[in-house]
């Protein structure tokens, strides 16, 4: 009788009962990410992530796209340390083993634009290393995920903007990875898919460490255990939404006790430079 | 890799409903049964002939679904074969057809002016494009303003050694045999032409790993401008770069090339590279 290869597949493997080898799936020490020649985007961080949904919150030009291309290992630390799923990244190593467990989705998110979304998702399967024969699967059920199976055979170029963005959260969770970042996902989403994709956000959170990158406060509070401020490259605070909330008082400006939260905690470090 | 099926007993008596089989059999039985098709397919059998009660229930559920399945829509064909992606990205294409056509309309030019005698010191056009044509594919594959999915394919576990071959191959196979018939029509030695080629390709990665691709491929096609395109029209024959004297230079500067590639084989899968 012949033994097809089909038993290697098994639907729990046994890297999903592995014990873990570490502490937190994000672990960063002293990290420092320069931009270009000069410009020290990410300087002296120490940060420590585990599962949930973390908000990744500052003003504009804090480094919050540094950090996260950092997290995503398209761009290697200048000095410090930092930890993923218990590897360490940096040097010259291609790190393909942990890139298959991290889920990607770049501010600038390009696309070809005469792939249909199944195609593109296909692609990046492919490129994210899942198993040939899990490919139409996977890329079912994160097309479905995002809400656009009754799109999914249609061209990107048709796309309106918001369902290009979820094209893109699709292509990120095809390979059910462990880490997922995102940054600025919910840009260009109208209010009704800004709750829907919320939701989705605190699904993925339940077993995955995922990275949201947004200047959004509301999105924070609505959808993120954890608050992750950061400016000028250094983390100002870490906690909960409501820790955040608390640390803002009537003389703050802003209109929610977050928004106040948050304007305190950046007075003394990037607030106050420049009127905006 | 070889493994056990469940025996014949232990499948009959599965499909009438595991009695008489102890638990532990059933939970190995069922276990075995998720990830085996060829026992699924034996224990199909085994319920249609031997328990008519079982096949008559599936078929009924089946004709109760048949409607649904009929409605669900089959995916249209698709417009692109999928392992064509997995070589060049559709960013690459209309460079690569560029690539061809430039050669082929180079190719008729030089035949309508009047056919070169080999080895007379006419210049061949083909000889002229060859090291400049995959300095722009490699370009396509990999420059951030060319590639607007650059980003997210530096972030995936494919970036790096594998896929730059890939790339670099897709681009080959489509330069390599336009020079291909280009060669052949004006008579130009293989070797000629394809060493020449091959080096450009490999500096273009080589030094697109450290500067950048967009900058290596403007260095690269200066550095083609001055070497070869200048002294073959100050002089109006064959420089001496692309006579069989400079073969070995080429030789060497593909080994470099190459060594340079892979030993920063990490170079591509960071944003560097891409610029």
């Amino acid at each position: 009788m012949t033994i097809g290869k089909d038993h290697r597949m098994s639907t729990v493997s046994a890297a999903d009962i592995a014990p873990t080898a570490y502490a937190w799936e994000i672990r960063a020490d002293g990290l420092k990410v320069k931009v270009g020649k000069k410009r020290m985007a990410v300087d002296g961080l120490d940060l420590s992530l585990g599962t949930g949904v973390h908000g990744l919150l500052g003003p504009n030009g804090a480094g919050k796209t540094t950090l996260i291309r950092a997290l995503a290992t398209v761009l290697r630390p200048t000095g410090g340390t930092l930890e993923l799923l218990g590897e360490s990244v940096g040097g010259r190593g291609e790190h393909r083993a942990l890139r298959r467990r991290i889920g990607y989705l770049p501010q600038e998110f390009g696309y070809y634009k005469r792939f249909t979304v199944r195609e593109f998702v296909e692609y990046m399967a492919w490129l994210k290393e899942v198993p040939k024969a899990d490919i139409p699967a996977a890329v079912q059920r994160a097309v479905e995920r995002v809400g656009l199976a009754d799109r999914a055979d249609e061209r990107m170029k048709t796309l309106s903007g918001g369902m290009v963005r979820r094209a893109g959260i699709a292509q990120a969770i095809v390979n059910d990875p462990t880490v997922l970042l995102l940054d600025e996902p919910t840009a260009g989403l109208d209010p009704a898919q800004r709750v829907r994709f919320r939701q989705l956000l605190q699904e993925l959170g339940t077993d995955t460490c995922v990275v949201v990158s947004t200047h959004l406060v509301e999105d924070v509070a609505a959808a993120c255990t954890d608050v992750v401020l950061f400016a000028e490259g250094r983390l100002v605070f870490q906690g909960t939404p409501d820790e955040l909330a608390a640390a803002g008082g009537p003389e703050h400006v802003g209109d929610s006790p977050l928004e106040r939260g948050y304007a305190a905690l950046l007075q003394g470090s990037a607030g106050e430079r420049g009127a905006w | 890799m070889s493994v056990e099926h469940a025996s014949t007993r232990i499948i009959e008596a599965y499909a009438r409903g595991a009695t008489g089989l102890p638990d532990d059999e059933v939970w190995a039985v069922e276990a075995h049964l998720e990830v085996c098709p060829v026992c699924r397919d034996r224990l199909s059998a085994a319920v249609t002939t031997g328990v008519p009660a079982v096949a008559s229930l599936v078929d009924t559920v089946w004709s109760g679904l048949e409607p649904q399945v009929a409605v669900a829509t089959t995916p249209p064909r698709r417009r692109r074969p999928a392992w064509l992606s997995r070589w060049a990205t559709p960013a690459m294409v209309p460079w690569l057809a560029m690539a061809a056509a430039v050669t082929l309309a180079a190719l008729l030019l030089d035949l309508l002016g009047g056919s070169p005698r080999p080895g007379s010191g006419e210049v061949s056009p083909v000889l002229v494009l060859a090291p400049v044509l995959p300095v722009l594919g490699v370009a396509a594959s990999w420059a951030r303003g060319l590639d607007p999915a650059y980003e997210l394919t530096a972030s995936v576990p494919r970036a790096g050694l594998q896929l730059v071959l890939r790339r670099t191959v897709a681009v080959l196979a489509v330069v390599v045999p336009a020079l291909l018939v280009g060669g052949w029509a004006t008579g130009v030695t293989v070797a000629l032409w394809l060493l020449p080629c091959l080096a450009f390709t490999s500096a273009t990665l080589a030094l697109g790993g450290v500067i950048g691709v967009t900058r290596a491929a403007v260095s690269l096609v200066v550095v083609w401008a001055a070497v070869i395109v200048a002294p073959t029209l100050a002089e109006g024959r064959t420089t001496v770069a692309l006579r069989t004297d400079g073969l070995p230079v080429w030789g060497l500067i593909l080994a470099l090339g190459l060594g340079v590639v892979i030993a920063r084989r990490g170079a591509y899968s960071v944003l560097g590279a891409h610029r």
